[in-house]
């Protein structure tokens, strides 16, 4: 084969001369060096998608980041402490007070039960780790093996030269580094390696036409629908392959055996996860796989009828007819089926996805979270480097090459490069896709390029790679063939290349040492003297809550820490990061943005104990509460009218110093954020009460709590937890003078009307 | 056998101190009373009112209200568990006494007694406005009644007023009627509609007003008719309860002795009413009376004996719980047949009265809603007169598990009946 002999060169390249020194004196036959160089190459990229994303391991310490990896890390606690059916089974009543959470129908538990599978195939082999230690470690293990897929994937596409190099990309690329570094345990860690192993095994399906690859390819699926809600992405886009083929005449036995199988076998298997349930035949989301797997038995069918007829004019009128009485049957059930209540909508978040603008406008929710933000280029480059330079090249490589494979490619590459545009957490999904086109466009040239180099120490240029080589050769603006200096312009080009290599290797280890690998739960900063500070205060008040409220105790903070105050702290909360009823969301963020004694009634009709509130003013810490609240005001007066957005804003603009407005000054989220903060001299020559994190001086210094009072705030003032004054024990005891005063205002409040 | 003995000895002990320790906790009366005075002469004119209160066991402990060694706590414990402030004319207490201790020791639970009179001073008004009470701010207003006085010899001004306008409440005044009109001489105070927590116990006649009654009425009198209240009781939320009176000396033993005939009225009383209207009330105050509590509350399933920490949707369970009232001596059991219990998330799913086996145990089962969340037992009974009950337990009910849901559903018949009969037609038409 000639792609066997190819794939030679770049593995040769890449390898140092005293490797192959030492491979002519073992005196292999050039496959079987070719092999050797392939499988340790494949092994260290192997191990170098593993370690690399050990920085925060080796920074801070092993433990959990983040928000929702919380969540997942405390049910994989409870799934290895009491077995799969008391998980699958769980109602947790410590998040959503009172409402309750059914955990084993409201999550997707393929990370979890990884996590799990491994913890005991471990304690089964005699090591004693810690659940922990699984969990932080689950990420980078599955980024591993995603350099696998990534290797046989790209083999399969185009070459196994491009699937080395689309593996070492992968390995590295900060896109998926984000969501893969060890402590991120979430579910982003497994999916990406399913969702590029189902689209690996589907096209090899389609390659195929085997029955055994489709099967293959509807667990890989399963696995994916177990692990993430991201898998509509995978059942919208093998459908839109599927048309794409079918339009373009591509429509081939191998094609449908592979499809029908994966949908049928695929849906059926989706169905037992109870998260998704029977979504894939009742939501709007999931109709498209089904309205393609209609259209192929239509396209069976057709071709049968064409066979049968054997008459072109015959034929085409009843094609004329089954495709409009199909097409008609199709829009018709759809209707009945949407305007019946049978088949769902789709959701804001799928609309959120196709229109960038349709969050921002309807789900406040949504559009409050910085990882829903549409994309800015200096992120594409910051998470791309030079794959986003690569990537067009590579497309053109595929549409050079068209098969059914890179068809496939190209359509993974430009619909979830669109997504990425769309929302920034969307990147990760685009990163395989950009990987593995880059991969195309790195392999292709520099194979063209080694030809070249050998071609003209060569009398004869070799026949295969001459017409790929003169078009790179080109369109890359170097000299036709026949010019003298092509193989000088050749070994540039060579070297450009693997300078640009290098570099991207620089910029992935760089960015994931700075950027990717802060467990944003402990934060650092450097010192003036340049040494590193650390702020531990998220831990330090979890515990806190740990080891000084009552069990039972209800604490209320923004929904963003939710997730860690029932991990860390053990308590029950009234919001967290599952942000499925926006109405007891808004409800809390009534409260944060009411006046105080507003706010209490709305705490104690919620039998809230605490309340937790972030704040950076000390420390200059940017994503605290203050800074959120205008999401809260947002949502609160999304569901209650009462609250309106101007009231807080001066002239439009949100500011938190002398001239802010009034009910800014006064509402509960200010004060507590605030609160005895005018008494602190922060930096040195600004005066007592100057916000760091917004750089001006508070315009609220004289701050009273009447219905709350502090009980705890952090070291650096980073969390603040204030107790809700009567401790409503077995009931609302509210005392005397309490009473009294609520009688007072509304006195007052009769007298003054 | 000795070590089993050393056991049953190990375990009673503390057994015993928890009893022991209950016990004393368990009697709600008060014991120990500070009284304050302007002097000590109303020691003597007010011997009657003391009297009846050490006659029924309190220990009474009188001091000046200006003594400077008074204080209401020692070391963090209140020495005290009652006070009664006979000082109307008191500018500033003595020792560690001010308006917001006075204010925290009622916040703590225990109970006041305060008499205001005509000239009081701004201190009694500032205790009685934290109550919810406000006097009449004229300092020389007296509540004056020109149709239902107390007749006596000299026409007088009419400040001497004989009431019979009484709060319709056997908890708070007793079973035995009050025949006589309760005399009073002093200053009206007025209490906000909004405020549920201020009952009027005592209340002016329709056609009374508060003015000074020495100088002409240049404008009308803020305070007339039977918003004027003249003795009012407070019962906070922590059940503290607080007697407000706008006049010392009906608390005198010169009132206590003189016959009262109401203007207007022929029956003349040997006797008013005051002794037995005021000390009725005290027994109210002091939590001799109209105290109830709740004990053993108990849920579980029907036909289970155990407590669960858990309910699944559609349970059946059963609740109970006791409750009892002070007599004064013992506890004893409550009857009523408006108990209702509330299974409560955000708002009540169920609402039941409970039955009662005349013995105190309330009881009654229901169905848990078809709604998981955490839930609560809910008792709120308040009655007037009687100390508010407010019991809450909180439970969560839980959805099924994936193996209690029905197990074949008729409607499923068809899909069993063609994937078998697939089986069948794809073994049968094998080649």
């Amino acid at each position: 084969m000639v792609s066997a002999k190819m794939d030679k060169s770049p593995a040769d390249l890449l390898a140092s001369p005293g490797l192959a020194s030492l491979l002519k004196s073992l005196k292999l036959k050039t496959k079987q060096q070719e092999l050797l160089i392939r499988v340790s190459i494949l092994c260290l990229v192997y191990v170098l998608a593993f370690i690399t994303r050990l920085f925060s391991v080796l920074r801070y310490e092993s433990m959990i980041h983040e928000f929702d990896p919380y969540f997942n890390y405390r049910v994989t606690q409870y799934l290895t402490q009491k077995g799969f059916y008391e998980f699958w089974n769980w109602f947790d009543s410590e998040s959503w007070y009172p409402l309750g959470r059914i955990i084993g129908g409201t999550l997707y538990p393929g990370l979890m039960v990884t996590a799990a599978l491994i913890y005991w195939i471990l304690r089964f082999l005699r090591f004693a780790v810690h659940i922990r230690e699984v969990c932080v470690l689950t990420a980078p293990f599955f980024a591993s093996n995603t350099t696998l897929v990534a290797y046989f994937f790209g083999k399969e596409l185009w070459d196994s030269g491009a699937g080395l190099v689309a593996a070492a990309l992968i390995a590295i690329c900060p896109g998926y580094i984000s969501r893969s570094v060890a402590g991120s345990y979430d579910n982003e860690g497994v999916a990406i390696f399913a969702l590029l192993l189902t689209f690996y095994l589907f096209v090899k399906a389609v390659n195929t036409g085997s029955l055994a690859w489709a099967l293959a390819s509807a667990f890989g699926y399963f696995y994916m629908v177990s692990a993430w809600g991201g898998y509509v992405f995978i059942i919208n886009l093998i459908p839109l392959y599927v048309l794409v083929l079918l339009i373009t005449g591509r429509y081939s036995m191998r094609l449908y055996v592979a499809y029908n199988s994966m949908y049928v076998l695929g849906m059926l298997l989706a169905m037992q996860i109870r998260f998704v349930g029977f979504q894939h035949v009742q939501s709007g989301e999931h109709m498209a796989a089904m309205g393609v797997f209609f259209l192929m038995q239509v396209f069976y069918f057709l071709d049968w009828v064409k066979y049968l007829l054997n008459d072109p004019k015959k034929f085409h009128t009843f094609l004329r007819i089954t495709v409009t009485s199909a097409v008609g049957l199709g829009v018709i059930a759809l209707g009945v089926g949407t305007a019946s209540g049978y088949i769902s909508p789709w959701t804001g978040r799928f609309y959120s996805l196709l229109d960038p603008t349709y969050a921002k406008d309807h789900i406040p929710i949504i559009a409050s979270v910085s990882e829903h933000q549409p994309t800015a280029w200096s992120s594409f480059m910051f998470d791309f480097h030079i794959l986003l330079l690569l990537f067009p090249a590579g497309l053109y490589f595929c549409f050079k090459r068209l098969s059914d494979a890179t068809i496939f490619i190209v359509m993974y590459g430009l619909t979830s490069m669109y997504f990425a545009g769309v929302m920034v957490r969307l990147i990760l999904v685009a990163t395989p896709a950009v990987c593995l086109i880059s991969a195309i466009a790195v392999s292709a040239t520099i194979k063209n390029l080694t030809q070249l180099v050998r071609a003209k120490s060569k009398p004869s240029p070799v026949g295969p790679g001459k017409g790929t080589s003169s078009t790179k050769a080109s369109s890359k603006g170097s000299p036709d063939q026949s010019m003298p200096f092509q193989k000088n312009g050749a070994i540039a080009l060579l070297l450009g290349v693997f300078y640009l290599l290098t570099r991207y290797a620089v910029h992935c280890t760089w960015v994931t040492s700075e950027a990717y690998s802060s467990p944003s739960i402990v934060l650092a900063a450097r010192g003036a003297h340049g040494n590193r500070v650390i702020f531990d205060d998220y831990r330090e008040a979890y515990f806190w809550l740990r080891q000084n409220t009552p069990p039972d105790a209800k604490v209320m903070s923004w929904w963003d820490y939710g997730y860690q105050i029932t991990a860390m702290g053990n308590r029950t909360v009234i919001v967290d990061n599952n942000t499925w009823n926006n109405t007891h969301i808004a409800t809390v963020g009534r409260a944060m943005s009411s006046y105080e004694d507003e706010a209490y009634e709305i705490m104690r009709s919620l039998d809230v104990d605490y309340v937790l509130v972030v704040f950076g003013g000390v420390t200059g810490y940017s994503s605290d509460d203050i800074n959120k609240f205008l999401w809260m005001v947002r949502i609160g007066g999304g569901v209650f009218p009462v609250i309106k957005e101007p009231d807080y804003l001066v002239n439009g603009e949100y500011r938190v110093d002398k001239g802010a407005a009034p009910k800014m000054l006064n509402c509960l989220m200010y004060k507590l954020s605030y609160y005895r903060f005018g008494e602190l001299t922060t930096e040195y020559g600004k005066p007592p009460g100057y916000d760091r994190a917004r750089g001006v001086e508070i315009g609220n210094k004289d701050i009273k709590l009447e219905h709350l009072e502090e009980a705890f705030t952090t070291s650096n003032w980073i969390i603040r937890i204030y107790k809700v004054k009567p401790q409503i024990i077995g009931g609302d005891q509210l005392t005397l003078s309490l009473a009294l005063r609520d009688y007072t205002c509304y006195g007052s409040a009769e007298f003054m009307a | 056998m000795l070590r089993k003995l050393l056991w049953i000895l190990l375990i009673s002990f503390p057994l015993f101190a928890i009893l022991c320790a209950s016990f004393s906790e368990e009697n709600p009366t008060d014991r120990r009373v500070l009284v304050l005075l302007d002097d000590f002469a109303i020691k003597s004119s007010h011997s009657l009112y003391f009297k009846s209160l050490e006659s029924r066991g309190f220990d009474l402990d009188f001091k000046l209200a200006g003594d400077p060694k008074l204080a209401l706590q020692r070391y963090g414990q209140y020495l005290y568990d009652a006070a009664i402030l006979f000082c109307p004319t008191v500018e500033r207490f003595g020792g560690s006494i001010h308006v917001a201790s006075l204010l925290d020791f009622v916040d703590s639970g225990h109970d006041l007694i305060i008499a205001a009179d005509a000239s009081g001073s701004e201190l009694i008004r500032d205790i009685a406005v934290e109550c919810g009470v406000d006097f009449d701010e004229d300092p020389a207003a007296f509540v004056i009644d020109h149709t239902s006085y107390a007749v006596s010899e000299t026409e007088g001004d009419h400040t001497l007023i004989a009431s019979d306008d009484l709060i319709q409440s056997e908890v708070i005044l007793g079973s035995k009627k009050i025949e006589a009109p309760v005399l009073f001489k002093g200053i009206g105070h007025s209490i906000n509609p909004a405020n549920n927590l201020v009952l009027k116990v005592l209340s002016a006649s329709p056609a009374a007003y508060s003015a000074n009654p020495n100088s002409k009425l240049s404008s009308p009198p803020t305070l007339t008719g039977s918003a004027i209240s003249l003795v009012s009781v407070v019962q906070a939320r922590n059940n503290a309860r607080v007697l407000i009176s706008g006049s010392l000396s009906m608390f005198s033993n010169w009132f206590f002795r003189s016959g009262v005939q109401k203007a207007g009225s022929t029956t003349k009383y040997e006797k008013c009413g005051n002794e037995q209207f005021l000390t009725e009330l005290s027994k109210w105050v002091f939590h001799e009376r109209g105290h109830l509590k709740a004990v053993n509350v108990r849920h579980h399933k029907v036909g289970e004996v155990d407590e669960p920490s858990i309910y699944r949707i559609k349970d059946d369970l059963d609740y109970s719980v006791e409750v009892y009232e002070w007599s004064g001596t013992s506890w004893e059991p409550y009857v009523a047949d408006d108990l209702q219990v509330q299974f409560y998330m955000m708002s009540p799913y169920v609402l039941k009265t409970l039955s009662t086996d005349h013995k105190g145990r309330y009881y009654t089962s229901f169905k848990v809603p078809d709604v998981y969340g955490v839930f609560q037992f809910k008792v709120e009974y308040q009655r007037l007169g009687y100390t508010s009950l407010s019991l809450s337990k909180q439970i969560p009910v839980r959805p099924f598990r994936h193996n209690e849901y029905e197990r074949f559903i008729p409607a499923a018949y068809p899909y069993y009946g063609a994937s078998f009969s697939m089986v069948m037609f794809d073994i049968g038409f094998r080649e």
